[in-house]
């Protein structure tokens, strides 16, 4: 199934072995594939050493306890061949060998030429030398009515007068328990191995399967699907978060290509018109009468519109070099009452001779950092504003320590901005239907907010009650 | 008066010299920086007209090589980059004024004879007369036919450059630029009011005008005709 999903449209032809092998190559390529398999081999090697150990343990505890049975019956022989002598030897090999004690022990006492004296063997075993020392042997026992041959481990002794002890024990149920285990720890260690194989496997996949979904969605982006997305499984693990990180960048992607479209659409249809009526001007200025009257009034009438779009080019210019921070300019700390009292002084003639009543009131000491040429430029639309559409009453510039920061405020009495309209007054180009009498692009408070935003700060309009207040948010001052 | 013109663009160098030509000056054209930069050091020019991006070197570098020579040819920048930084830069590189494109030509053509201008009024200057109307720069009063005349700080300034640059016209951006260190243009008409203010109190009680309008232009301070020096 994994190879199912590997098969790219180039390989569709090819025939099945092909296909096969060729993508159990490039299965190999994959970063899961080699994932898995470090991961098998890791899993594998950690495995093999911890049967290795239990192994070993089980073994070896085993033969420490026929060791320290062996010591013990030795010992126990010794004292009694120390007190009673070589009778009191015999009598106890005899008295032990006596019927089956089941714990596998093994005795013999002989006269120096090898004739048994006493035990539960029948002669001295073939091939073991006569000497004092720790040796391994085979003996017969009878299992039931069979006679089987048995390892057996012991010790034999040369007591003086040449005669031979051999205290043994029959370790074939040792054997058989360290083979068992063998055998157990072997199973378990396949079975492992086959979970770990498995488990790679399944890992590799899911790990491919998740890293294919991202693939295939962002080429279809690229293909120029921009509203797909990556599939979210609800897990919310790494993959997960890489997913609605991504998703959350083609949000991002598609909203910027929206707005891109947009504002080229609007930058076309806003330019078609001035640039037709420009035509037209232009065109009348040629069908004029011959002796040249009339004329120059219509070229100055076409110069003052090549004006007003070249005024248009650059604001939208402008904005976009603010908004995409291409634009450079001098950043300082300012004080804020100083860019509001020279736009207040400059502004203050043109006002009161349109009939309005322009006031300042600034707080002392209201410090931003920024750029003096963009405020001033940003508070100038905003008087532009009022004095285009409020009609008549006070404007009124406020500058203020805000809670966090300062604040600019310009106020009128007009009528103010619908709430509905409030937020999309700032986008290019719009203009409220009442405004559309008035001489003006449209861009006004799209560069109020590009300025706004350049200093990490907000503009928001509100009612005045009557009028339009509108707020200048400044971030606090960093110095 | 001769001109030099270093403008790549060809049409818009031809319209500019012709343009300057008929405005009674002669004129040099360079279509780039290195051409530019030998008639520069060769000739001599009263003022250059330098566009801010050309080939083979760029406005700024050929100003600078000129600076270097030790040539202080007066040099008004033309520049598609209109921000302040760019202003600044362009000032810092040796040039005397800088004028964003798009451009009226009425505003070229101000801005080059206050240019040329700029040399002819001595420091040592503290009263600026045209005709019968005073300014002193020290005691910071206004006098007409020896009447003293109220004017608040920034009519005060804005009536100075005016007479600085008396007898020729002066824009309203150039009146932005210089009085209010404004570098845009306001949609309203900010200046007009200003100016009509300050023609109140200097022509209002007085037969003869000095502040004139110059109709797409901008104004224009000059004495009345019959007094006139020249």
């Amino acid at each position: 199934m994994i190879a199912e999903k590997l098969v790219s449209p180039t390989l569709g032809s090819w025939t099945a072995p092909q296909r096969v092998f060729g993508n159990a190559q490039r299965l190999l390529r994959t970063h899961a594939f080699r994932l898995a398999a470090l991961y098998f081999l890791v899993f594998a090697v950690s495995v093999l050493g911890v049967l290795l150990f239990v192994y070993w343990t089980s073994a070896d505890f085993v033969e420490r306890q026929t060791e320290a049975t062996l010591d013990a019956e030795i010992t126990g022989l010794a004292e009694q061949y120390a007190q009673r002598g070589l009778s009191g030897l015999v009598q106890i090999v005899a008295a032990r060998s006596a019927g089956d004690r089941g714990d596998g022990m093994l005795y013999l006492v002989t006269d120096p030429d090898g004739g048994p004296l006493a035990g539960n063997i029948a002669a001295w075993p073939a091939g073991v030398p006569a000497r004092t020392g720790r040796l391994s042997f085979t003996t017969a026992a009878r299992v039931r009515d069979r006679v089987e041959t048995h390892p057996a481990q012991g010790a034999s002794f040369i007591i003086p007068g040449n005669y031979r002890l051999l205290v043994g024990r029959d370790i074939s149920d040792a054997a058989a328990f360290r083979n068992r285990v063998k055998t157990t720890l072997l199973w378990a260690g396949l079975v492992a191995l086959g979970v770990g194989l498995l488990g790679g496997t399944a890992m590799s996949r899911n790990l491919l399967r998740r890293v294919e979904q991202v693939n295939r969605t962002s080429e279809r982006v690229m293909a120029g699907n921009l509203s797909d997305r990556v599939p979210l499984d609800g897990t919310s693990d790494e993959f997960d978060q890489l997913a609605a990180n991504l998703n959350r960048m083609l949000d991002q992607i598609e909203r910027l290509m929206t707005a891109m479209r947009e504002v080229t659409d609007d930058v076309a249809h806003d330019l078609k018109t001035p640039l037709s009526r420009l035509r037209v001007r232009l065109e009348l200025a040629l069908l004029g009468p011959a002796d040249g009257s009339g004329q120059t009034e219509a070229i100055r009438s076409a110069i003052a519109e090549a004006d007003r779009l070249l005024a248009t080019f650059n604001a939208l210019l402008s904005i976009a070099e603010l908004e995409s921070g291409a634009r450079r300019e001098e950043s300082e700390a300012l004080d804020l009452s100083e860019v509001a009292r020279s736009a207040a002084e400059l502004y203050e003639p043109v006002a009161e001779e349109k009939g309005f009543v322009l006031s300042l009131a600034a707080e002392p000491g209201v410090k931003v950092r920024g750029s003096r040429h963009l405020l001033s430029q940003a508070l100038a639309n905003l008087l532009d504003n009022a004095l285009k559409y409020a009609g008549g009453g006070e404007i009124q510039i406020r500058v203020e320590h805000a809670e966090s920061g300062a604040a600019l405020e310009v106020t009128d009495r007009g009528q103010g901005i619908a709430e509905a309209d409030r937020e999309t007054v700032f986008d290019r180009f719009v203009r409220l239907e009442r405004s559309r009498s008035t001489p003006g692009n449209g861009l006004g408070l799209s560069l109020v907010r590009a300025v706004m935003r350049r200093h990490r700060g907000t503009v928001e309009l509100a009612d005045n009650r009557p009028g339009l207040r509108v707020r200048l948010q400044f971030p606090e001052l960093v110095t | 008066m001769k001109l030099l013109v270093v403008e790549d663009d060809r049409e818009t160098a031809v319209y500019l010299a012709k343009g300057l030509s008929e405005s009674g000056y002669t004129v040099d054209r360079a279509s780039d920086g290195r051409e530019g930069l030998f008639l520069a050091t060769g000739g001599s020019y009263d003022a250059i007209v330098l566009d801010r991006m050309l080939p083979s070197m760029d406005g700024l570098a050929m100003l600078g090589a000129l600076r270097a020579a030790g040539i202080s040819t007066p040099a008004l920048i033309l520049s598609a980059l209109g921000s302040v930084d760019d202003r600044v830069k362009g000032l810092r590189a040796g040039g005397d004024d800088y004028l964003v494109k798009p451009f009226a030509f009425s505003e070229l053509l101000a801005r080059l004879e206050a240019l040329l201008r700029r040399g002819a009024v001595t420091a040592a200057t503290t009263k600026l007369r045209v005709g019968d109307l005073e300014l002193d720069l020290l005691t910071r009063t206004v006098r007409r036919r020896d009447k003293p005349i109220e004017v608040l700080p920034r009519e005060f300034r804005l009536l100075e450059y005016l007479m600085r640059n008396a007898g020729h016209v002066v824009t309203r951006t150039m009146l932005l630029e210089h009085v209010w260190d404004y570098h845009f243009d306001p949609q309203t008409n900010v200046i007009d009011v200003h100016v009509s203010r300050l023609r109140q109190k200097i022509d209002k009680s007085f037969d003869s005008p000095l502040l004139h309008t110059v109709r797409g232009a901008g104004y224009c301070i000059r004495a009345p005709e019959p007094s006139a020096p020249r």
